[in-house]
């Protein structure tokens, strides 16, 4: 252990600096009226980190004997985990604030599982991933059930926590196989096994691992918590569940498939092509049905998860890339559509029924128009930015010789976007009745409005992501 | 490979001993011991009363946290074992580390203290 390796490392044990510093500071003072003190401090520190890595990070450095990486791959994933999680954090303050639940824990809460998802994206050992994934998964936790007086969100953070329980049983047999096999727990290792030949033992170690890290990004078969933890938790943390954790667990897989399996790309390719299919489908059928529009998000998050998976399951750096832009653009679809669900409101108290969307247009053409946009993206529909994203992983598919799944993938779409297309037409065309009010904070609206700018005006070069997210998949992907 | 089952052999060895050494004394409770049973030994409270009501009661949400609090601490002290056994052969790095570990503890127990998960009433 060098000074080098600590200045790798400088962002993490910064944020975990920072947590600690202010959990002491706000128990020892004015306790939950530090909160709305703490949110904004944090989501600046975010930023600034986001920049820093953004800036400052050169290269390719494996540190602490192999158990951490510092790559292209790492900094763009956490880069987009720092700023949406900032983003979360301010739309999400005034809304708590509201409705008494800003307490001092949150915003620390939210840091430690931010150093979680950073520990989890830079992984370079089976241990590391291991300690990032439940460092994040227990924060989340707590964050699920932090409306605790509430029956749902118990409800929710009870069930997160015992379907996470087991996902990081799965996860943990799988790596103690693989562990097992290869005689090594380092990514690195594994790779030199595996290109000797793979033991049957391993494969079944990877099956396993990726079911595990399938419940993380809630790819199904492995979706069952997703729709009642969204449903259940505050909106607030619903939209912190909906963008980050999401992004740090795909750019894990990728990290798992390629630094640790790269040499066998037939064998995972199946696993993640089916779980790419099963989630494009169930998320585009089953959301048809939602009356909630939390749980519509959740299936909708289900299928975006397939169609990012599909960049992976192809093996290609192209993929990789592919993959990266899809799931940046899908963090940002989403912090958008949720600044206007955490405006839903009557009479004061948070409303999710989408029949409150009638004839939301008259009342607030301007919303009305920006959900319009984000709606149309996240369906996919061109010019959209959302089209481009799936755009992307179909050519991933395609150039690299899985015809079928681009196929399944583009009917899945066409699916998908009949409910997101009902909703459009309910704020425009609906039934005569009254649309639930929307109160913005000004932090919500700019939201809101930015994102659907972002929309628009992204096609004309995705505000230059694709040369990051280009370097990041070569660095991984070799 | 062989060379990594090999150095599992002596738990292996270790488990066949404990799982004899449990069946022999099962078997012998029920073949060599002397059995004379009469009703009042083989009821439930030999030495007192019956039994009050059934085991399985509701009691108190905050004896949980105790318990979470105590598995805390017992963790702390099954790191500490064998790094204060290997205290005399190790490095600053090690030092340190340990005494972060410990610092990030207190953290965790200041919180709790200030946030009253200490007091009973």
């Amino acid at each position: 252990m060098t000074s080098a390796d600590f200045r790798i490392l400088l962002p993490e044990i910064l944020l975990s600096g920072y947590a600690m510093a202010a959990l002491m500071a706000a128990v020892y003072t004015t306790r939950d009226k530090l909160a709305a003190t703490l949110v904004w401090a944090t989501a600046g520190l975010f930023v600034a980190l986001a920049l820093y890595i953004g800036a400052a990070g050169v290269g390719e450095r494996t540190v602490f004997n192999g158990l951490f990486v510092d790559d292209p791959f790492a900094r763009f994933a956490k880069v987009t985990i720092l700023l949406s999680a900032a983003a979360v954090l301010v739309m999400s303050q005034d809304y708590m604030y509201r409705r008494d639940l800003l307490r001092f824990e949150y915003p620390i809460l939210v840091t430690l599982a931010v150093v979680g998802m950073m520990v989890m994206v830079s992984s370079a050992d089976l241990i590391t991933l291991y300690m990032g994934l439940e460092l994040q998964s227990l924060s989340l936790y707590v964050v699920a059930s932090i409306r605790r007086d509430s029956a749902k969100s118990s409800e929710a953070g009870l069930k997160y926590f015992v379907l996470g329980a087991l996902s990081s049983g799965l996860l943990l047999y799988g790596a103690s196989l693989v562990y097992g096999y290869a005689g090594t727990t380092q990514f690195a290792g594994i790779l030199t096994t595996v290109q000797a030949g793979v033991p049957l033992g391993l494969l079944f170690g990877l099956v396993f691992m990726l079911a595990g890290l399938a419940f993380k990004v809630s790819a199904a078969p492995f979706h069952m918590w997703t729709p009642d933890v969204y449903e259940g938790s505050p909106t607030p943390v619903t939209a912190f569940f909906a963008t980050a954790p999401k992004v740090a667990a795909m750019a894990l897989i990728a990290r798992l498939v390629q630094d640790a399996f790269g040499g066998i790309p037939g064998q995972w390719g199946q696993v993640l092509a089916a779980l790419a299919v099963a989630s494009m489908f169930l998320g585009a059928v089953a959301a048809i049905g939602q009356r909630d529009i939390k749980r519509l998000m959740a299936y909708s998050s289900i299928a975006h998860m397939g169609y990012a998976l599909i960049g992976l399951c192809v093996g290609t750096a192209y993929g990789v890339q592919a993959t990266m832009i899809y799931m940046a653009i899908y963090v940002t679809m989403n912090v958008g559509t949720f600044a206007f669900i955490l405006s839903m409101e009557r009479d004061g108290r948070p409303v999710s029924d989408i029949a409150g969307l009638n004839q939301f247009a008259r009342k607030e053409p301007l919303k009305a128009l920006a959900m319009l946009v984000l709606l149309f993206s996240l369906a996919g529909v061109p010019p959209m930015v959302g089209f481009f994203g799936k755009f992307y992983v179909l050519k991933a598919a395609v150039d690299a010789g899985w015809v079928w799944l681009a196929v399944a993938g583009a009917v899945a779409s066409v699916i998908g976007a009949f409910y997101y297309l009902r909703l459009v037409y309910f704020m425009y065309f609906g039934a005569e009745q009254d649309p639930v009010d929307s109160r913005m904070a000004p932090v919500q609206w700019g939201m809101l409005v930015a994102v659907a700018a972002i929309m628009l005006l992204g096609i004309v070069n995705l505000f230059g992501i694709e040369g990051p997210a280009a370097l990041a998949a070569q660095a991984l992907v070799r | 490979m062989d060379l990594i089952l090999r150095e599992y052999l002596p738990i292996l060895i270790l488990l066949a001993v404990a799982v004899g050494l449990g069946l022999v004394l099962i078997l012998a409770a029920a073949v060599l011991a002397v059995r004379n049973p009469d009703p009042e030994k083989v009821s439930a409270y030999e030495c007192g009363f019956n039994a009050f009501d059934d085991a399985r009661m509701k009691f108190d949400v905050r004896f949980y946290l105790v318990s979470i609090l105590f598995i805390i601490f017992d963790l702390e002290v099954a790191f500490l074992f064998p790094w204060a056994v290997a205290f005399g052969d190790m490095s600053m790095a090690a030092f340190w580390s340990m005494m972060l570990f410990l610092g990030v503890l207190t953290v965790g127990f200041a919180y709790e203290w200030k946030k009253g998960a200490l007091e009973w009433e």
